[in-house]
């Protein structure tokens, strides 16, 4: 479906934005009355240690649509991403400081309970990580965490997640096996209708599509095109065609600055920097 | 002719053709190749031989035993009497297993401590380092302790006494493979649990001890088997008990002490009692490292 549509078709049905990127000048991304901002990041700055892995960072992620982060390996994407849910939490050695702003909390100095930011904003990894349970019980984990649902409300909201998630036909006669027991591709798609089943607001998605065969890939992007109309997708790929084909929005940072952030398609046909050119035509990375 | 292709090789300054069979280099290296492999393999039939050996003889022996039925439902006889087990195994097998109840959960939340919370803080670090301390200390210092600190307080022996010197020798090696199976659970599973906005205990609970359940069970196993033929604790604990009892604030028979008692004895038909008492014993052991070994290999 969305790998098939020309950019001129897909450029047709989104609202024309105005951004203006975050120069070394300093002009704040814009958007339009079309578009709120759901993320507001301004000026952060994220360290391992004493090493700064993000300079300075200032964009706006739009709701509803679908935003990549590209950029060689090591520049800070995968970062970035892991930010916007307080994942460095986990680690003591790493911080953050400036502000993310959703509905006017500043996430990275909230002293709201964190898992209550993570179940607002979800996380797809690289690797597909099923829990070792049913996935029957792969679903409802997540559920179970902060509603009491009865059985049949249970039931009802697994099949939901799994059909959002393009993956009911293929396991809806085997909710009781292991969730190990799918192939790659399923798996990450059981991945997927986890995180969608306990309805968050946000998805990040960390190349979700880098350890799948291409049929697979084709279908969780197929995904990520139905799943727009109702969250917020922000996806890091090092695959600049899945970038092209799947986003609204892109972001290209190199060496923890974001050097460009703009329409998907004005990156690609006629970026404003010679370093984004660089990148995009292969010269370099 | 190959003397002819090795000097002109050599000739031209760049030595013998190492794969040339003729290269005395070549044939050095494999006879050295051949003396090695046949010191490892006689070193592997030695340290064969003598556990062949020793297993063949405690079935010779203690195999005319175990093959009597009234090893199994007759209690300990006096010498020249005719008589079992059956109260030593009952004791062993309820000090063996209060001991594990006692020693698991300690031992499982405190490897969890050392393996999610502490990771490399100086209380994990310290605790890690005691803890193979003790993993290594002989078991009649456990025996030793116990009685100076409860036995003696209270006057006698006693089954509790025996099964908290146990589980004290559990603990050490449950905290050891909880927390080496726990470090084994990649972090990516944790930070998928987290992701959903899990709490920290329950993250704990729900995903990673099911990761690494087999690993954790296997570990309860092994310290199970190793209690079971532990006798110099017991010796000062528990002591022993002619009769069956199921009191447990009295001293309570078990096969390791019976064994210690009838095989220094001059009765021949203690002997052969005690025989089948290490017997029993060993086949315990052999068919629980086996069950470990089995389930572990099931989780591949």
């Amino acid at each position: 479906m969305s790998a098939m549509e020309s950019p001129a078709a897909r450029a047709a049905t989104r609202p024309t934005i105005h951004t203006a990127t975050r120069a070394a000048s300093g002009e704040p991304a814009v958007a339009s009355a079309d578009l709120r901002a759901k993320l507001q990041i301004k000026g952060l700055n994220f360290y391992y240690g004493g090493f700064q892995a993000i300079k300075n960072v200032t964009m706006d992620i739009p709701e509803r649509r679908v935003t990549a982060f590209i950029g060689p390996s090591g520049c800070g994407k995968s970062t970035l991403l892991r930010t916007f849910n307080r994942m460095y939490s986990l680690y003591p050695d790493q911080r953050a400081e400036g502000e993310i702003l959703m509905d006017g909390e500043n996430l990275v100095t909230t002293k709201q309970d964190v898992s209550l930011i993570r179940a607002k904003i979800g996380m797809v990894f690289q690797k597909p990580t099923p829990f070792p349970m049913s996935i029957y019980d792969n679903i409802a984990f997540g559920v179970r965490l902060f509603e009491g649902l009865s059985k049949r409300e249970m039931d009802e909201r697994v099949e939901w997640a799994l059909g959002r998630a393009a993956i009911w036909n293929e396991v809806k006669d085997k909710l009781s096996q292991s969730g190990q027991s799918l192939s790659g591709g399923q798996q990450q798609r059981l991945c997927i209708a986890r995180c969608i089943a306990i309805k968050p607001e946000v998805l990040l998605l960390d190349e979700p599509c880098s350890a799948l065969d291409p049929i697979s890939t084709a279908k969780v992007e197929e995904l990520i095109h139905e799943l727009k109309t109702d969250y917020t997708v922000v996806i890091v790929t090092h695959n600049m065609q899945q970038a092209a084909r799947v986003s609204d929005f892109t972001a290209y940072m190199y060496l923890g600055e974001l050097i460009e952030y703009d329409i998907t398609d004005t990156i690609f046909i006629k970026p404003r920097k010679a370093a984004t050119e660089d990148y995009i035509t292969g010269r370099f990375g | 002719m190959s003397d002819a292709v090795n000097s002109a090789a050599a000739a031209a300054g760049g030595g013998a053709n190492p794969i040339d069979p003729a290269n005395p280099l070549y044939r050095s290296r494999r006879r050295l190749n051949f003396i090695l492999l046949a010191v490892s393999a006689l070193a592997l039939a030695f340290g064969l031989f003598w556990l062949v050996w020793i297993l063949g003889v405690l079935l010779y022996e203690g195999g005319t035993a175990l093959a009597r039925a009234s090893l199994y439902y007759q209690m300990t006889p006096p010498p020249g009497g005719d008589g079992g087990l059956a109260n030593a195994i009952a004791g062993s097998f309820v000090m063996v297993s209060m001991g594990t109840l006692i020693g698991t959960p300690v031992g499982i939340l405190a490897g969890t401590y050392l393996a999610e919370f502490g990771r490399n803080g100086w209380l994990a670090g310290a605790t890690r380092f005691l803890n193979d301390v003790l993993l290594s200390a002989p078991s009649i210092v456990m025996g030793l302790f116990v009685y100076s600190v409860y036995v003696a307080q209270v006057g006698h022996f006693s089954a509790w006494a025996g099964s908290i010197s146990l589980g004290l020798l559990v603990i050490p090696v449950v905290v050891r493979t909880t927390d080496d199976m726990l470090k084994l659970v990649p972090n990516t599973l944790r930070e998928a649990a987290v992701a959903l906005g899990c709490p920290a205990w329950k993250m704990v609970t729900g995903v990673t001890y099911r990761a690494a359940r087999t690993g954790i069970l296997t570990g309860i196993l092994l310290a199970v088997a190793r209690i079971s033929g532990e006798t110099a604790p017991l010796l000062f604990t528990a002591l022993n008990n002619q009769f069956w009892t199921t009191d447990l604030n009295a001293p309570m028979s078990n096969l390791p002490v019976v064994i210690f008692q009838f095989a220094m004895s001059p009765y021949e038909d203690w002997h052969r009692l005690a025989w089948g008492g290490a017997a029993l014993i060993t086949i315990a052991v052999l068919l629980l490292n086996i069950l470990a070994r089995a389930l572990f290999r099931k989780s591949d």
